[in-house]
């Protein structure tokens, strides 16, 4: 009632709140969580797994309803410009979306057998989820600063969840003190932003940023005196958000916290934030300063070149499962910062494509590890694999597909996000005669080779050895088998026919492209 | 009136001191009171330049980085105690169960 009243002062309208439905309905169903936490038995703590699961579910629907009524009116804004609803936003919630179920998914078996069944864990996933979806939408550096605090924090929380467990511990002081510090640093780049563009809007600073750069040389024939600032905002921007997305100078958090966490919140972590990073990173470098693309592009170029080759290199000596899938995530994100440095159309594809088939995958293959974890056994190394295809054939032959789906091998959803990412690369080189482009794409290419070799390690080791580690059943759950058998079948799905997946991702990211293009100029 | 470039120079530097800090002190704790040192250097350099602007939103910047601040260091200090409970020491080099 008050806020209809408050209406006539324009405080924001009650309409203006459908924007944000999903991420609504997340927080309440995450609050009700907290509360069924409370109100259940501990016997029956599982309920609150599957009423989030539920959730999830509910703010799906409610997204696609989003997208289907508004498809022609797209970009919604609200909120004085807060928020802002287009393609990029939808698809990229879509993403954290089945990144979270999937998550959950495998999680439930896993508490069970920690013994740490517990509320309060779908609550915290619920909860960064809704952070990333802001993350996704958020249209104003206030906004997107808080979206990703709320992310970061829930994920420190979760990453120590198990807290009698040393390693967890460990891992969470870890992410905990280098996320912060990497906040920090970000922080320090948007109030540079803001001093040069004397606004928080993302749109008011693309605008002024074309302004100081195409502004003449004054007359004393110095040079435009906010351009060194706009620099110095630029680069703390850029070292804040490659400790996000794990790229190389700033990636020694990730495998610590990788192979410490509770292996649920790893698939989480290497999945659903490495996606909600980059959308940040698009949004703040092609909107926002997309005009200074020749001065981030080499740049960026640069470190996606060390990413790939130091995450590539330092996964073959590693025997933890997790830890090689740490780097494996690690030279990722190198891949996936290929699709930015060639910022066309063939690029945003593939890192819309790759995110997606990278979720399915990496999560998969957490899954996997996940069903040998069991009362007594840790089952997170890769030897821990040996004999799998006798004992479980099904859950071997679809951690093969997901290890060559990461590699990238053709008629694989992996394949089809390298192909885009490479080929965006190649494509801008022709553009712009340049190249260094070229070789960038031929490096990455030769990387990919190297990959297989610790790909292959994990199907060595199920298929050809012949001793099974152990004889005891795996700990498999109805939840655990969908999921796996879901991702396997989306991974394939998008690797055979993927046609569909492009078209959307054109269709929902063209806007995006073309105010690339307009920045460019 | 004391000219815009200092207070910019002054939060440059105590931001500096707190990332210096983070990479030299041993010390969880002491390490993350170099954080909180950071954020509020960004803090000063909202205030200024919003008094600058005459533009209210970076004073806002500044409510939101304060209530993050809270929430992260609740969240931080809760994990250090677990560290603390289970090893009873909070030397960062010696959190070296994960290791290649």
């Amino acid at each position: 009632m008050f806020l209809l009243q408050a209406n006539t002062t324009a405080l924001f309208s009650v309409g203006e709140l459908q924007l944000l439905a999903p991420e609504l309905i997340l927080t309440v169903c995450a609050c009700a969580v907290l509360v069924m936490e409370v109100v259940l038995p501990y016997k029956r703590g599982k309920l609150t797994g599957y009423f989030s699961l539920i959730a999830v579910a509910l703010a799906g629907a409610s997204l696609f309803a989003q997208w289907y009524a508004n498809s022609y009116l797209l970009p919604l804004t609200g909120f004085y410009g807060m928020v802002r609803i287009d393609g990029f936003a939808i698809i990229f919630k879509a993403i954290f979306l089945i990144a979270a179920a999937l998550s959950i998914a495998v999680s439930l078996r896993y508490l069970d057998i920690e013994g740490e069944q517990r509320g309060e864990f779908y609550a915290l996933v619920l909860f960064a989820t809704v952070g990333m979806m802001m993350l996704a939408c958020g249209y104003d550096l206030i906004a997107l600063y808080i979206s990703l605090e709320l992310m970061a924090l829930t994920f420190y929380v979760l990453v120590a969840f198990t807290k009698r467990e040393r390693r967890s511990n460990e891992a969470g002081m870890k992410y905990f003190l280098l996320g912060a510090f990497s906040s920090g640093i970000l922080l320090y780049g948007m109030s540079l932003l803001f001093g040069v563009a004397g606004s928080t809007n993302l749109g008011d600073i693309a605008h002024k940023i074309n302004e100081v750069l195409n502004a003449p040389p004054m007359l004393e024939g110095a040079p435009t005196p906010l351009r060194p600032m706009l620099l110095l905002g630029m680069i703390a921007l850029a070292a804040g958000l490659f400790f996000k997305i794990a790229a190389v100078p700033f990636h020694m958090w990730a495998p610590d916290a990788y192979e410490g966490a509770p292996t649920p919140v790893t698939a989480f972590l290497s999945t659903g934030s490495k996606a909600a990073s980059f959308a940040l990173y698009m949004r703040i470098f092609i909107e926002a300063l997309g005009g200074m693309r020749a001065d981030w592009a080499p740049q960026l170029g640069l470190v996606a070149a060390i990413t790939i080759l130091v995450g590539n290199w330092a996964a073959v000596t590693q025997t933890n499962a997790k830890r090689l899938l740490a780097y494996s995530s690690i030279s990722n994100a190198g891949y996936l910062l290929l699709g930015l440095v060639a910022g066309n159309t063939y690029g945003y594809v593939g890192i819309i494509l790759y995110l997606l088939v990278y979720t399915l995958m990496n999560v998969g293959a957490f899954g996997v590890i996940i069903a040998l974890h069991r009362r007594g056994i840790v089952g997170d190394r890769v030897d821990d694999m040996t004999g799998l295809a006798q004992k479980a054939p099904g859950m071997a032959a679809m951690m093969a597909i997901f290890m060559l789906s990461l590699g990238g091998l053709p008629l694989t959803g992996g394949f089809i996000g390298k192909y885009f990412l490479f080929g965006g690369l190649l494509q801008r080189g022709a553009t712009e005669q340049k190249n260094w482009y070229y070789w960038l794409a031929v490096w990455a290419i030769l990387n990919t080779v190297v990959s297989f070799y610790y790909y292959l390690r994990f199907v060595y080791a199920m298929y050809f050895r012949e001793q099974p580690a152990d004889n005891r059943p795996l700990a498999l759950s109805p939840a655990l088998n969908t999921a796996l058998v879901v991702a396997c079948i989306g991974v394939v799905f998008i690797g055979i026919y993927p046609q569909p997946f492009i078209h959307a991702a054109q269709a929902l990211i063209g806007a995006l492209a073309a105010s690339g293009v307009v920045a460019l100029r | 009136m004391i000219p815009m470039s200092w207070y910019l120079a002054l939060s440059a530097v105590l931001f500096t001191i707190g990332v210096a800090g983070v990479i030299i002190k041993r010390n969880a704790i002491a390490m993350f009171m170099c954080i909180e040192l950071m954020l509020n250097s960004v803090n000063l350099t909202f205030i200024a330049l919003s008094s600058f602007f005459r533009d209210v939103s970076g004073q806002l910047f500044v409510f939101i980085v304060m209530t993050v601040a809270a929430a992260e260091a609740a969240v931080g200090l809760g994990i250090i105690i677990t560290v603390f409970r289970n090893r009873e020491s909070l030397d960062v080099d010696d959190a070296s169960v994960l290791r290649d």
